[in-house]
């Protein structure tokens, strides 16, 4: 899923301090399973917008709403019956979402809550982590199924560098060195011999480097 | 001889070879390399010079070794895949072999993390190894990275880095395999304080007979008080200090420790020149190059060919 973490209350208040009505909107998706912009969130969002904005005595009208999805236009337009009446849209979904949503609304001031931070899982309950690039050419079948390219700091493709102390990574002790799983996990699967082959420098153009990219299926295309 | 390394022509002749590093300084001031550079004169047979080491930016490191080659010094140039796409680095290869630069060191890079600009971006296009093949193309095919002929080879003796004392241990010789076959000529050890665990390092690099392919020159940092010891072990990752050799340097007065390093530094040299398949020593004496000549001529290592 992708995971994001919400704007610290400071911020948002700063980004809000112009306007008196406000849409605050979630999404049911990615962000609302890693906790930081579905239903829940936005009403915490909004409780305390209000209460730091009554204290300064500067009242705001909030209207709280969580789509489907924000990534998706045919929800995204659920709210145009009622947008017009909020004179900024406070977004809290991915940062793909707050995009479509701006896109949808042109003349709409669309405004952040949400840090979009990587693709990752759920180590357990609060704890997610990062697992993918989106680097648009997978080798997981090279590295006993663990990406170097988004869970080394280096993104090495022939690791580890020497910085790998006792199976952590030399950047934060806290971090597992991706290369260091990848040898255990080739060893377990008696494929270690798959290390001694030399990955040779990667095509960068179906990564974000071959600028933003568009994936069209003519099959499921109407007309 | 595949180019005109001074280092190259020693190892060709059975040499056991010597070589220092020289950090290039914070600033634009020339006379700090060529201080620097004084101290080592007539006492390696190449010097290293360092790539922003530990992303702290400092004078570049294909600058400074100009400085050094004016000297009549063969630089070995230090290249990091942190800051440099493929662009950048195979355009800087060339640039170097034209200005008369005989060798390569292909490293990662410490990570930016550590430096004084920890909000940079890195880049990491390449890797260590992926450089090393880079610059095999570049020089044995005459192809850049693209595919594409080019005029004029450079001509750099390639050179790589690797730890014996990093994890997982058991691979370590593995991948100095894969540097080897990507066309890696000579290797510079971490510094070296566990001899035991370099022996067996050494042991599976033989096993594959890399030593033969690859001249292996071990590290070595000589110790200037039983603190930086206490330091090196705990807080640079990789580095394997025994706590024997604590012990010993802490047994000494402190104005005598900096004396008891310099002791264990030759020891170690004259243990590692017996070590079969070590064809030299990498002295590096990190802010404390004026030690480097007492440190050789100690260990029997004067003068240099």
């Amino acid at each position: 899923m992708i995971v994001g973490n919400r704007k610290s209350l400071e911020e948002i208040l700063q980004l809000v301090k112009p306007y008196k009505k406000i849409l605050l909107l979630g999404c049911r998706e990615c962000i609302t399973v890693c906790a930081a912009g579905g239903e829940r969130e936005v009403g915490v969002l909004a409780s305390e917008l209000k209460l730091s904005r009554m204290k300064d005595g500067q009242d705001i009208d909030i209207k709280e709403h969580t789509l489907e999805r924000q990534c998706d236009f045919e929800y995204i337009d659920q709210i145009k019956p009622f947008v017009d009446e909020y004179e900024a849209i406070v977004s809290m979904a991915c940062g793909a979402g707050i995009q479509y949503t701006a896109e949808r609304f042109p003349k709409k001031v669309v405004l952040p809550a949400i840090n979009t931070t990587f693709l990752g899982v759920t180590l357990e309950q609060g704890v997610w982590s990062e697992r993918c690039q989106g680097c648009g050419e997978c080798i997981l079948h090279l590295t006993g199924g663990i990406c170097p390219v988004a869970r080394c700091a280096k993104s090495l493709f022939n690791g580890p560098c020497g910085g790998s102390s006792t199976g952590k990574c030399e950047v934060n002790k806290e971090t597992d060195c991706a290369w260091q799983l990848i040898v255990d996990r080739l060893k377990g699967l008696g494929q270690l011999d798959k290390y001694e082959e030399v990955i040779l420098e990667k095509d960068w153009t179906t990564s974000r480097d071959g600028g933003p990219r568009k994936r069209i299926r003519e099959d499921l295309k109407l007309g | 001889m595949k180019t005109k390394s001074n280092i190259e022509r020693l190892l060709e002749a059975g040499k056991f070879v010597v070589t220092s590093e020289c950090g290039p300084p914070r600033g634009a001031d020339a006379e700090v390399i060529r201080k620097k550079g004084e101290l080592l004169k007539g006492v390696v047979d190449a010097v290293n010079v360092t790539d922003n080491q530990t992303s702290i930016v400092r004078m570049s490191s294909l600058a400074s070794c100009l400085i050094l080659k004016e000297m009549g010094f063969d630089p070995i140039w230090q290249v990091v895949c942190r800051d440099r796409n493929r662009i950048a680095i195979q355009s800087d290869i060339l640039g170097a072999s034209a200005l008369g630069i005989n060798n390569i060191l292909c490293l990662s890079g410490d990570h930016q993390s550590f430096g004084d600009h920890p909000k940079a971006k890195n880049v990491y296009d390449i890797d260590s190894i992926q450089l090393i093949h880079t610059v095999k193309t570049l020089r044995d095919e005459g192809k850049f990275l693209g595919g594409e002929e080019l005029k004029g080879k450079p001509n750099l003796f390639i050179g790589a880095a690797e730890n014996p004392f990093g994890d997982p241990f058991e691979i370590r010789a593995m991948r100095l395999g894969k540097k080897v076959k990507v066309g890696c000529d000579f290797i510079q050890t971490q510094g070296i304080y566990n001899l035991e665990k370099f022996e067996k390092w050494m042991e599976m690099v033989r096993d594959r007979g890399l030593h033969e392919k690859c001249a292996i020159l071990a590290g070595v940092i000589p110790l200037k008080s039983a603190g930086m010891a206490k330091h090196m072990k705990k807080n640079v990752p990789g580095m394997d200090v025994p706590d024997a050799l604590i012990d010993r340097l802490s047994g000494v007065p402190k104005e005598k420790q900096a004396e008891e390093g310099i002791k264990i530094c030759v020891e170690m040299i004259q243990r590692l020149k017996e070590i079969k398949g070590v064809r030299g020593v990498h002295i590096m004496a990190i802010e404390w190059e004026q030690k480097v000549a007492e440190i050789a001529k100690a260990s029997g290592l004067l003068p240099r060919p």
